[in-house]
């Protein structure tokens, strides 16, 4: 029995099969204009990686803001708890995690269980978010992917703006004067981690400490919040699908004793 | 499957607005208030009616805000607003209207709204724990008690005031028992019903057709569960509910909590039980008993209060509450503020687990408000099961 979990966030969709013992496969595309569309196509591909189908799985369970379109998940958890196993999966020594995903960054405290034990959320705003660099690589005209690149040992330039609409014009104005690119790349770069700053200061910190999200695939992004945080601040490869792999997880234990879970009207 | 006399309750606003009409046009005096800080039993001693003023939905909130600062409290601007665009028809029929000096943002907005009827404000301490506090505060009771009957030409005596504290405290007794049904694990009823009953009786214009209409409700809900029909099944995480209060149109986060599985069993908020944990004592001098009781509510405007945190640990402990969510309103310093306090004594001494919501009337932020509570009841879920 295989469990799946798919993790329909605001710029990518993530998927993670699970058969009680390891992740076999994960999976990865844009969420695009339609969860249900990105979540359906995610679960055809894990079953064709694995050759299963349908009948071999056991459970789906859907998480990020996507959740509530997935028609086809048997049940919806948020992804702050999947987050949570999903780390614990990862590294049972896990006990805090930076999650800074395409439209808001989270700080989760979890236990040597890899339940959650508090957690801070900024989704009201799109500083310090993936949504940020988005906009501030538009502006540099270069492909997301290649900011780290560009920022790397560059001293960072002073952007004032929190506000991603003003950081932009000030992106614009800094360009115009003539401030090197890779300048404004590493200044980018600070201020997100200055965000994040600041959120995990309400938070706390206990090590070992990781960081998720499509942001954490930036090694420069870990650098600095490692620094600024004065701790060390890990990634993997799996960074990206913690929450599918949470949700993988919590799916097959639904398997194992279903109905643990009160029900959501 | 709601108790069937919750229909009635709903029906309360509407046939309340028709009642006072007819009692203002019979020559009853009507005396609007907001808060339970203010001394019903003065107004109904004066043979006044004692109505709670609208201020509970986002639709005057606009309005408020071409005069008042849109940066405040959603609360006081729904209640400005309502008053200004008179669609609140028990503001509409107050002869005079009672305030009290809680909060900043109150304090400034009750000085626009002075100016559209005949208002009181009374001086509220800042703390109730100076020797001077409670003499203040009585000295505040007989500065209403003449502002009273100078307005409507009448005395106020002593009987009046004990005959009047011993109607509120029939009625805290009546509410008292209702909330106390939720002590019950299941609860028979939802948080909602709860805050509805309590809510919508302080628009009844006769206070003792309400009390009946409590006693009939606990009635329904007893026989209800002597059948084992109850609100909630056993699973369903127990919640307790405090902060700034609510009512019919600011219900989002109890709604909310209620929709993702969860029984609000205990509203600690001055909706709810705030209000109603001390009576007043029938044995002292009345005005001294009545300042007594009102100086004793633990609001987060009075410095310190730790009476709140006591009531938080009777309240978790009587109704076996799981965890505890805090709802603060926007720009509501002093909860706010206060929120810290309350998270770490919940946390550290209650050992239970704790969520703040900041949030306003609006429905901008349903969707981040479900994400918080749903990871909220999700630790429950992993604790009650770990």
């Amino acid at each position: 029995m295989i469990s799946v979990g798919i993790d329909v966030g605001s710029v990518a969709a993530k998927a993670a099969a699970y058969d009680g013992e390891k992740i076999l496969v994960t999976a990865l595309m844009p969420t695009g204009w339609s969860p249900k569309e990105s979540g359906g196509q995610l679960l055809k591909i894990i079953m064709g990686e694995l050759n299963i189908t349908k009948n071999d799985i056991g459970t789906i369970v859907g998480t990020g803001y996507g959740r509530v379109s997935l028609p086809f998940a048997d049940k919806k958890i948020t992804e702050i708890t999947c987050h949570g196993r999903g780390a614990h999966y990862i590294d049972p020594r896990i006990r805090t995690i930076i999650d800074i995903g395409g439209q808001d960054s989270k700080v989760i405290r979890i236990n040597k269980k890899g339940n959650v034990v508090d957690f801070l959320m900024n989704d009201k705003c799109a500083a310090g978010t993936g949504r940020f660099l988005q906009v501030m690589s538009n502006a540099l005209e270069i492909d997301i992917d290649e900011l780290s690149q560009l920022a790397s040992g560059a001293e960072p330039a002073n952007i004032n703006s929190m506000c991603t609409v003003f950081a932009e014009s000030e992106v614009v104005s800094l360009i115009a004067e003539g401030t090197p690119k890779n300048a404004i790349a590493s200044g980018l770069l600070h201020s997100v981690c200055n965000k994040t700053y600041s959120l995990v200061g309400k938070m706390g910190i206990e090590e070992i400490v990781f960081f998720s999200g499509g942001v954490s695939r930036s090694k420069k992004m870990g650098e600095l919040l490692s620094k600024k945080l004065r701790v060390e601040v890990r990634s993997s490869d799996e960074s990206q699908f913690v929450g599918a792999i949470g949700a993988a997880i919590i799916g097959y234990e639904q398997i194992k004793q279903p109905a643990l879970l009160f029900e959501q009207k | 499957m709601r108790p069937k006399i919750m229909e009635e309750v709903e029906g309360l606003r509407g046939i309340n607005s028709l009642n006072i009409k007819e009692a203002h046009e019979a020559g009853r005096k009507v005396v609007g208030m907001y808060c339970i800080f203010s001394p019903q039993e003065i107004s109904l001693a004066a043979d006044a009616i004692s109505v709670t003023l609208c201020g509970t939905t986002q639709a005057p909130v606009g309005d408020a805000e071409r005069e008042l600062p849109r940066n405040l409290c959603a609360l006081i601007k729904s209640s400005y607003g309502y008053a200004i665009t008179d669609t609140c028809p028990y503001f509409y029929f107050s002869d005079v209207l009672l305030a009290e000096t809680t909060c900043d943002g109150k304090k400034k907005m009750y000085e626009l709204m002075g100016k559209i009827k005949p208002m009181h404000v009374m001086n509220l301490p800042q703390t109730a724990k100076d020797d001077d506090a409670l003499d203040i505060w009585k000295n505040e009771m007989v500065k209403f008690k003449k502002f009273l009957e100078r307005e409507f030409k009448l005395e106020i005596t002593d009987d009046k005031l004990r005959d009047a504290i011993k109607l509120m405290n029939r009625e805290r007794i009546a509410m008292k028992r209702l909330h106390e049904l939720n002590t019950h694990k299941p609860a028979p009823l939802t948080g909602m019903d709860m805050m509805l009953a309590q809510w919508l009786k302080g628009f009844n214009v006769d206070k003792e057709a309400g009390i009946e209409l409590i006693e009939r409700l606990i009635a329904e809900v007893e026989a209800r569960m002597e059948k084992g029909i109850y609100a909630f099944n056993e699973n369903a995480p127990r919640i307790l509910l405090t902060g700034c209060p609510i009512g019919s149109g600011s219900e989002k986060v109890l709604k909310i909590l209620e929709e993702s599985g969860a029984s609000v069993v205990a509203l600690e908020n001055c909706t709810g039980y705030k209000g109603l944990d001390t009576l007043v004592d029938e044995t002292k001098d009345p005005v001294t008993a009545i300042a007594e009781k009102y100086l004793s509510t633990s609001c987060s405007c009075m410095t310190y209060n730790e009476g709140r945190l006591d009531l938080i640990k009777r309240l978790a402990e009587e109704y076996k509450v799981d965890g505890v969510v805090d709802l603060t309103w926007i720009a509501c310093h002093t909860y706010n503020v206060e929120s810290y306090a309350v998270r770490n004594f919940v946390r550290d001494e209650l050992g239970l687990p704790f969520l703040q919501i900041e949030t306003d009337y609006s429905d901008s932020d349903v969707g981040q408000i479900k994400v918080r509570t749903e990871a909220f009841l999700e630790t429950m879920v992993s604790a009650i099961t770990a």
